[in-house]
Formats: structure tokens, sequence, C-alpha cells
């Protein structure tokens, strides 16, 4: 952002990662609550009255568009929201004067006003941020349009737009996440492909519960989905156009198990592991031309690898040292170094958008936690303990990280959780139903 | 096996393609969803009926077990598939599938790979036997289909297993 406030300087500066190390957060059952560990970071004030409506078919949309740009806000752990009760003056007309005292008796540092209009099928958004303390407007105004079935995404890019401009980082609201939904026993779960927004809402199913299916992956553009499916009686590896909802088999060799796909950023080529008499290797397979290409040759297991954010590298685990740990090799193979080197075994390595970052699953003393270490396994830091946490993935800005944590014992379920990279607010993601293996989309367009 | 008997087999196996898994005898805990459902063991002959399905499911023993992240066969597991590879000698009807499994103590995909790793010891041992590797097929269920539920070793121990599922149709 080229706009900077000194309320944007101030945020910008406590948002830099660089040497702020969380305690590791314990589970959390209870209610959703923003749990922040260090005294360091202050939630910043916001307040966003309900939206005007500027006709009559727009009034639902005015106040339940604020309500998802104060929920997308406040869930990041960073901003907290002065309630409705609490406001001394209200938004006569998106246009009106500010009342600049109002706010600041309240302590409010950033306003959000904004204003919705509908005509048939069309719904106009626009908004306007307001930085109190300084009084004066931040950034323009902007105006999203659309559907009225895409209201929320349209909410999702008004928050998007203040998270960014109050920070100065990317978004991440307007993403979905694609999951697996879970229901049954421990020993007879049925699993479905699904899809939702990032916040849990939306969710549409893209298979049926007739085959078991594992760990779905996003392409870098979001069109289309890598799984894993029992749909022929062997685990192999499909290739979903999410638009059109239709499968088709990818890099299937006749007496192998296919499984751990990932996209490159190029959106072509497919890492993955094959299986053949007991052994996993790491392969790529070209969704255009089907044509495979080995990249180990090792009697251990190869797997969960990912491309690094430029294509140029490629993080796996393995056990070829006994246990598992992870690797980093060049895209095109050769000879993997080792980055993890803490007690324990270390598994499912994410490269982080920004490239600077893995993310991890940790096990160790019979727990199970998700961590990031450097690209080069340095500073090593633990988010989340508990009976079995596993399976992260980074939201586009790679500012958050979605996992599965599952609990013990015969009636235990799973479902995803989210947790900001420094360790603070560690949050449920409130889906209906048991959910597992998440994979966020980019950005939408 | 009386005539009566393998056409009641058949027409179970005939059923139970229509469940998108290759045509076997019993669940061996991957039954549910993907799986083939359960078929009562009444239907398979009694176990003292030393050629039938449950003759080699409960009295030779269709599993056997590992250790913790583990994938080589105790001498246990050797006995077990001793004694199945002498009735597969005998009985030269059936294919098998053998199924690997983990318990919940590990990530997924290694899971996935670990089982394929058992389920390939006990083909390896079984083919060492003198089973030919035309009849035998491998699969991994990683830790999607636990038999035992609870998060103690004493599930655990149960859970990690290759089971072997007999089917019809010998080097299919």
């Amino acid at each position: 952002m080229t706009y900077q406030s000194p309320l944007g300087l101030l945020f910008a500066a406590i948002l830099a990662v660089g040497g702020v190390f969380a305690v590791p957060v314990m589970a959390q059952n209870g209610p959703l609550r923003i749990e922040i560990k260090e005294g360091v970071i202050e939630p910043l004030p916001f307040a966003v009255p309900d939206f005007i409506a500027e006709n009559g078919g727009a009034g639902t949309f005015a106040r339940d568009i604020a309500r998802v740009i104060a929920s997308d806000l406040a869930g990041t752990g960073l901003f907290r929201e002065i309630p409705a009760s609490a406001h001394i003056s209200g938004v006569s007309g998106f246009d009106a004067p500010v009342a600049y005292a109002d706010w600041k008796a309240i302590n409010t540092q950033a306003l959000i006003t904004g204003a919705v209009s509908a005509s048939g099928d069309r719904i106009v958004v626009k908004f306007r941020l307001y930085d109190i303390f300084s009084g004066q407007q931040m950034g323009e105004g902007l105006q999203f349009a659309g559907t009225p079935q895409s209201w929320r995404r349209m909410a999702h890019k008004v928050a998007d737009a203040v998270y960014s401009r109050i920070t100065g980082e990317g978004g991440y609201f307007d993403s979905r996440v694609v999951y697996v939904a879970e229901s049954g026993p421990k020993n007879e779960r049925a699993k479905r492909l699904a899809v939702m927004d990032y916040d849990g809402a939306n969710v549409q199913f893209l298979t049926d519960s007739r085959s078991i299916v594992l760990a779905p992956r996003f392409s870098p553009t979001g069109d289309r989905i890598l799984y894993t499916s029992y749909q022929s009686g062997f685990p192999k590896i499909y290739l979903m156009d999410v638009a059109s909802v239709q499968s088709r088999a990818l890099g299937d060799q006749p007496g192998t198990m296919t499984f751990a796909p990932r996209f490159a950023p190029n959106g072509r080529t497919v890492v993955f592991s094959l299986e053949q008499g007991g052994n996993s290797d790491l392969y790529t397979v070209d969704t255009v031309s089907g044509a495979l290409g080995r990249l180990t040759n090792a009697p251990s297991i190869e797997t969960a690898p990912d491309y690094s954010p430029d294509g140029a590298q490629i993080t796996f685990e393995s056990d070829r040292s006994g246990t598992q740990q992870i690797y980093v090799m060049g895209a095109g193979g050769g000879e993997p170094r080792r980055i993890s080197n803490g007690p324990g075994r270390y598994s499912t390595p994410v490269w982080s958008p920004r490239g600077d970052l893995i993310a991890f699953t940790k096990q160790h003393q019979g727990r199970f936690h998700i961590g990031v270490m450097r690209v080069d396994g340095s500073e090593e830091r633990l988010l989340t303990s508990s009976f079995l946490d596993e399976g992260p993935t980074w939201s586009p800005n790679g500012r958050v990280i979605m996992f599965s944590r599952e609990t013990a014992g015969a009636s235990g379920q799973t479902s995803l959780y989210s947790v900001d990279i420094t360790g603070r607010n560690l949050r449920p993601v409130p889906i209906q139903g048991a959910a597992s293996d998440p994979s966020w989309s980019p950005l939408l367009p | 096996m009386s005539y009566a008997m393998k056409a009641a087999l058949l027409i179970a196996a005939l059923g139970l393609s229509a469940c998108n898994n290759p045509d076997r005898f019993g669940a061996g805990g991957a039954g549910g969803a993907g799986g083939a459902g359960g078929i009562d063991s009444q239907n398979l002959g009694g176990t003292n009926d030393p050629r039938s399905v449950a003759y080699f499911q409960q009295t030779l023993g269709d599993r056997v077990f590992f250790g913790n992240d583990q994938s080589t066969l105790s001498d246990e597991a050797r006995q077990t598939l001793t004694g199945q590879a002498q009735w597969l000698q005998t009985n030269t009807d059936y294919a098998l599938i053998v199924e690997g499994h983990a318990d919940e103590q590990g990530t997924r995909q290694y899971n996935l790979a670990l089982g394929a790793r058992r389920a390939s010891a006990a083909q390896n041992f079984l083919m060492s036997q003198g089973v030919s590797e035309s009849r035998i097929r491998t699969v991994s269920y990683g830790k999607e289909r636990p038999v035992e539920v609870c998060s103690t070793e004493d599930c655990y121990s149960r859970n990690r297993r290759a089971v072997t599922v007999l089917s019809v149709g010998a080097g299919s």
C-alpha cells in the first residue's frame, strides 16, 4: 500500500513477524475466544455500523455485510470490534461527514462505513475506511458489484481491503478451503470432498460418500483439485475440475498406489508419491501430456511433497534416517538435505506462500504439534499441541495456518482449526459436522 | 465344498462387485464406505471345515500384527502366514488381497505408505512360501479403517495389521 497513515505505520510495525516468538498454545475446547498470549499486541479497536441501505431490497444485505466484515476482522485476533450498543453517533448517509469526536470518545481507531443498493440480479457494495485519531479517510472509497448470492464474497473483499490498508499485507478473507467432510464412527467413517468459504460458510459437497477420499489440494488458481480416492478399490490420484465437478484419474500405473499429490506453481506439473512393492518414492506427472518423471529412488518412504513458491525446490518427508524427517531438494530431484533436527518425528511440510517458512506436523512424546521453521530448518517454533494435530495449510497471505485436530478415543472427532503464525489466536473453524485435511485456495479473483 | 455352497459364494461375490471394490470375502476390517460390507461367515462354511473361508479367517487366522511404526514380520506372524500359504496351495480357486493398516499414531500419508509396507511384507512372505505372485494384490488403508477405536496401545496393537482377504478368481 502506498498510503501510510500513522495508524498504518504503527500496525505494520506490530505485524512484522521477525523475532516474534510465541509460547505454544495449549488445546482449547471451550467456545470461540481470541487468545493473545503476549502483551505486545493490543487488538486494534474498530467500528463497522450497519451499512446504509440505499433502496428497499438492500436492507438485509446492509446489515449482514457489516456483520461479516466485523467477523473477518475480529477473527484475525488483530482487531477488536466496538459493538453498536456503544456507538454514540450513527452514520446517516454514505457521504455524510464523520463525527470524529464521537468515535474518538469511545476509542474507535478505525471506522468502516458503507452502503448497499440492490436492483434485480445485482447488488452494489461500497465502503470507506476512516482513521479516527488522525481525522481522515484512509485510502479511497471502493465499490464492488455482483449477484445477490455473492454478498458474502463482497463483504470479504471489503474486509480484505481494510485489512490490507491497515496492516500493509495482503488479505485472505475472500478465499475458499477444500477439505474432507467426515461422518460416522471411527472404524467406518464416511468421507466426502467438500469446499467452503474460509470461515466455514457456503459448504458445497463435491463427492458422495461411497469411496474414501483423502487430502484434497487446490491448484494455484483454485480451478482444480487433486485428491486421493478409493473409488477403484485402491488408492489413486484424481484431478477434479471445480466448475464442472468432473474428475479423471492422474498418473495411474497398474499395480501401484498413488497418493499425496500437489501442484507445482505452474499449475501443470503435479508431484506425488507412487508406491510399488511396498516402497514409496516421489514422482511428477504432467497433467497435460501424462508424462511421468521419477524424483527419488530410495528404499525408504518418501511422501508429502510440496513445491517452493518459485517452483525451484521441493520439500518432503522421508524416513531414510530411521524416522520421519523433513528434507528439501531441487524440483528435478537430486541429493536432498535434511532440515528438521529437533527430537521427534517431522512430517507434512508445506511451503509458505511468502517462501520464508515451512509449516509441518511434529510428533513428540505422544503429542502432535503444528509448527513452523525457516527453510533451512532454523528457528523452529511449535504453534499448537494436542492429541492429534496434522496437515497444515497456509492462508493466501502466509499469515494463518489451518489444520486438522482429532480428539482421542472411541468417540473421537476431527475438526478444523486455525492459528496465527505467531501461535496466537488458535480457534476452531465453525463447520457443521466433522472435517479434516484442509487445503486453502489462493485469494479469489 | 458343496456345489450349492460354491454357487452361494459366487452369487455373493457378484453382489459385491456393485460395491466398486474387488470381489472379496469378509470385510477384513476395511468395510463400510469404499469397502465391501459384511458377509455373514455362516455363508462361508464352518470353522471346522478346513476348506472353508471361515476356517482360513478364524482357525488359521487371516491377519498378522506389527510393532509400532514397524513392518517386519514377527515369528508369530510368519507362523500365521505359513499356515495361510499352505491353505492357499490346496485351495487354488482363490485370489487374495493383502490389506495393510496402521494405527492412528501418525500422519495420513505416512500411514498410507506404512500400510503398503506391511501389506508388501506379508505378500513377500506368502510368495516365499510358494503362493504365486499373480494371485496376490495389495492395498493400503493407512489409518482409515481401524478395527478397534480406543486410543490406547491395546487397540493400536490390533490396528497395526495386514489382513489377507480372499476373493474368487485365482490369477485374475
